[in-house]
């Protein structure tokens, strides 16, 4: 009961309160506001972002300007310091990381995160856990429940490995694939969580010219395959621009730009920070 | 549809091995062939396997470190004897006594895995090592003030002295404080070890090569990536722990009634940790190596009886063999681990 009523009040007082009936039509995310304070240091300052339902966008910046942390607060990684965050018209304040994913967002990681010592598939099974269907005795008793969900999922693992053309590795470990081939296994994982917004943290980090093209097409493909939104952060200027329909440009944790990838690429402020940031500290990462 | 034919390949092969094992142990038992030293080590063979299985879930697979193995080993071992005692009456078969016992061994080790998992497995970070290795020294120092009897009106307990239980004087006491477990009727068999080591295998390797199993898995590999994928953390370290615990607990039962006596003394840190030998010598996450570190190191000292002088060089010496046979790039890495696992952790 307390709960509901405390529920309430935070809908009403949101700015980004909508009626049921106009969710269909609804962004799948609408940030206002965010903030985080690590101790003394503000990395992010008031983010605000909308994105649409089956939207692409783009959030660039130089290293250290707190893309990821923006990232970690969508996913609960860290809870923010400020302000709120509305998946599909509800808010995330009092979710953890498992929740937010059952909500609706995946993600992959700058760092990639496989299960390194699992197989292919058994890392996209992972990605499944929550729509494969059975409990821990049937696991162990073989019981007609483990046959029929463990085919359900053993082909649905196949069918999203196949998106990438990665089904022939299905048995590989995670750990002795190729760069490319992690990240986009990674890819992969996420989208078996059935989300409804993507979230890639510099998908094409370390692939060749012909491997970031096939990356642009494929996200394109699962953004019209499954009908999801994709936020992706990424440091490939031909990748942001070709694909984002929408791009937030953050510097030192606050929003400098906003714009379509036009917008963007004439804005002196960008350019600025770019040239800037190039000049005085060359590409250190996390 | 390959992977799965291979992964229960291998299982199958466990259960081979296992079986092949029981037959020729068995037969040179019954031919006389066997010591009878070595013909006494069925039954806690066994046992051990069946331990360095169970922990072997939780080091190899959930990524856990475990000091207090033996602790569950403890309580099964008591439990199931109070149980078997008590049931002496109205239970007449022996073997079906003993399935209870184990039964009744696997549960209250199971309750204590959730006792101590519970609080601590929702934490990050090596806390488990720390309240293990603290459980099995409490369980050792409350079972030696421990003194349980039972008579005509069912089980007494006390906490200073067998007298101070008010038993009718015809009841018999079963566990008498340091002195432990008294009169215990024996009714292991090393067929019955052998029963408990396959259905060790087969909850074990089913279990990982199930949904649950790989999200223990992921978890190990990977917390932080295992959480955005929507897995439950704390319910699935907590499955591991209490189902290995459960286990050891069905070990401790059949160890107990091997012997007429039992001392708590016995399931103290040095068997935690020998049953951590096995698990990391026979290779982290590797159940073969797992049995068969547990029938080498226990067997070995027996049969190197006869060599006094060489004994402890010729040990040596196959502690070193076994770790170069068996993964020990993985143990050096889970060493590391052990280390690393803070810095791995942040995000
Ligand atoms: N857990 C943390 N503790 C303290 N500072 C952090 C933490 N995470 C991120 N930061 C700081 O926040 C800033 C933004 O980092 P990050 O989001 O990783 O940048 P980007 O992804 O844009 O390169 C950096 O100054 C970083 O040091
Ligand atoms: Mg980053």
């Amino acid at each position: 009961m307390a709960n509901d009523k405390e529920q309430k009040l935070v809908r009403v007082q949101s700015p980004n309160f909508l009626p049921e009936k106009e969710l269909k039509n609804a962004p799948i995310l609408e940030v206002s506001h965010l903030g985080i304070d690590f101790g003394g240091l503000t990395a992010v300052d008031d983010f605000n972002m909308v994105v649409g339902q089956t939207e692409i966008c783009g959030l660039i910046g130089p290293n250290g300007a707190g893309k990821t942390t923006v990232f970690n607060m969508l996913t609960k990684v860290y809870q923010p310091s400020r302000g709120t965050i509305m998946l599909a018209g509800k808010d995330t304040h009092s979710m953890n990381t498992i929740q937010v994913n059952q909500a609706g967002i995946a993600r992959t990681f700058q760092n990639i995160r496989l299960f390194d010592k699992l197989t292919v598939e058994d890392n996209v099974k992972i990605g499944l856990h929550n729509s494969i269907n059975y409990g821990m005795f049937e696991g162990i008793f073989r019981l007609p429940g483990y046959w029929k969900e463990e085919k359900k999922s053993h082909e649905k693992a196949l069918e999203l490995l196949s998106l990438f053309d990665m089904q022939d590795l299905a048995n590989d470990y995670a750990g002795s694939l190729p760069y490319g081939a992690q990240r986009r296994l990674e890819i992969v994982r996420a989208l078996a969580t059935n989300p409804k917004l993507l979230l890639l943290d510099e998908p094409a980090a370390g692939m060749n010219p012909s491997e970031t093209q096939e990356l642009m097409d494929n996200i394109r493909k699962i953004r019209d395959v499954f009908g999801i939104a994709v936020l992706l952060i990424e440091h490939d200027m031909n990748l942001v621009m070709g694909i984002c329909e929408k791009i937030v440009v953050l510097n030192f944790g606050k929003i400098i730009a906003k714009g379509t990838p036009s917008e963007i690429q004439s804005n002196p402020e960008v350019i600025e920070a770019y040239l800037g940031k190039a000049a005085t500290t060359p590409g250190k990462e996390a | 549809m390959k992977m799965i034919s291979k992964k229960s390949l291998n299982g199958f092969i466990n259960y081979g091995i296992i079986i092949v094992l029981f037959i020729i142990f068995q037969s040179l038992l019954s031919t006389k062939h066997l010591s009878s030293s070595l013909s006494g080590q069925l039954v806690p063979i066994c046992a051990y396997v069946v331990m360095a299985l169970s922990l072997n879930l939780v080091v190899g697979f959930s990524g856990e470190l475990s000091l207090g193995h033996a602790g569950f080993m403890s309580i099964g071992a008591f439990a199931g004897v109070i149980a078997s005692t008590a049931l002496s009456g109205s239970v007449t078969s022996g073997g079906f006594r003993l399935l209870i016992a184990i039964i009744v061994g696997a549960i209250f080790a199971a309750l204590a895995g959730v006792v101590i998992g519970i609080p601590v497995l929702r934490l990050r970070g090596d806390y488990l090592a720390i309240v293990t290795l603290a459980f099995g020294e409490i369980i050792k120092n409350v079972m030696n003030c421990m003194y349980i009897g039972v008579d005509s009106n069912g089980l007494h307990f006390s906490i200073q002295d067998a007298n101070s239980m008010g038993m009718e004087p015809t009841g018999t006491i079963i566990v008498n404080g340091p002195m432990g477990a008294l009169g215990i009727k024996k009714l292991s068999t090393f067929l019955a070890g052998t029963i408990l080591i396959l259905i060790t295998l087969f909850i074990i390797q089913n279990l990982v090569n199930s949904r649950s199993g790989r999200a223990i898995a992921g978890i190990r590999d990977n917390r932080i990536a295992a959480e955005a994928c929507g897995i439950q953390i704390t319910k699935y370290k907590l499955m591991a722990f209490v189902v290995s615990a459960a286990l050891a607990g069905s070990a401790g039962a059949l160890y107990a009634l091997n012997y007429s006596t039992v001392v708590p003394k016995k399931f103290d840190f040095n068997t935690s940790i020998l049953v951590l030998v096995f698990v990391v010598l026979g290779g982290i996450g590797n159940l073969r190596g797992s049995i068969i570190a547990a029938i080498v190191l226990t067997v070995l000292p027996e049969l190197l009886r006869e060599f006094q002088d060489y004994r402890m060089l010729v040990y040596a010496i196959v502690l070193i063999v076994v770790m170069i046979v068996t993964n020990n790039e993985k143990a050096s890495a889970f060493i590391k681990g052990i280390f690393n696992k803070k810095s791995k952790e942040v995000a």
